[in-house]
């Protein structure tokens, strides 16, 4: 059975765990589930105070629906979910996550891995760092867009 | 035709407002970007750089060359940083 991608774009919080744990529950199909998470990092002098995530709403929704499609397409997924926050978050505070449910692992892994990429690069967000001292635009990285190419 | 343009992220900041609407004949983003930077120095400054630029035309990432006819929403904003 070919997954429907679940999108959710959200300012709330999840819960991991119970994401997890119903994430293609029953599915007697789907032997492999691989799943990922986002963190808030604290930078290495302990700066950080928050990151405020913008994105485009409508636009948001379609762009990760696009890529958890070609993602579905790609690896014959049988399970996809894409959580994604915006707002004010904190460091620790989890930010998105991926799940992926494949009959083999092979398939998702390399689709996970995938949803990632894109997600950095292809979907509307943008993160804004703030420290006591400062505030500002993170700035994309080329090695996102490199890793790209790879697929 | 009537556009709603949209700014995110530094593009907001620098233009100073989320969205504008505009009466325009731009063809294309290109002729679109011509006509806004025209218009004071904030639009000027906020596409000084057009490599910094992204740009998503009625939802859909987009080009600098792609025509506008039938657009509803032109969005502008800096290369993405989610995930």
């Amino acid at each position: 059975m070919l997954a429907v991608p679940e999108i959710r774009v959200q300012h709330a919080p999840f819960d991991f765990a119970t994401e997890c744990a119903g994430f293609a529950a029953g599915r007697t199909d789907l032997g492999a589930v691989v799943t990922f998470c986002g963190i808030v990092r604290q930078d290495g002098a302990g700066q950080l105070q928050q990151m405020e995530i913008e994105h485009y709403p409508g636009m948001t929704e379609r762009a990760l629906q696009a890529i958890a499609d070609e993602a579905s397409a790609r690896w014959a997924l049988g399970a996809c979910l894409v959580i994604h926050r915006y707002g004010v978050l904190t460091p620790g505070e989890r930010i998105m996550m991926v799940a992926t449910g494949a009959a083999h692992r092979a398939d998702a892994f390399a689709a996970a891995d995938f949803l990632m990429d894109y997600l950095k690069s292809r979907a509307p967000f943008w993160k804004r760092e703030t420290t006591q001292h400062s505030t500002g635009w993170v700035a994309a990285k080329a090695s996102d867009e490199a890793a790209l190419q790879r697929w | 035709m009537k556009l709603d343009i949209l700014y995110f992220a530094w593009v907001r900041e620098r233009i100073g407002v989320p969205r504008e609407t505009l009466e325009t004949d731009a063809e294309t983003v290109t002729d679109l970007v011509q006509e806004l930077s025209a218009r004071d120095e904030r639009h000027a400054l906020a596409f000084s750089d057009l490599r910094a630029i992204r740009v998503a035309v009625d939802q859909d990432l987009s080009d600098f060359s792609a025509p506008l006819a039938g657009a509803r929403e032109v969005a502008f904003f800096p290369p993405m940083t989610g995930g």
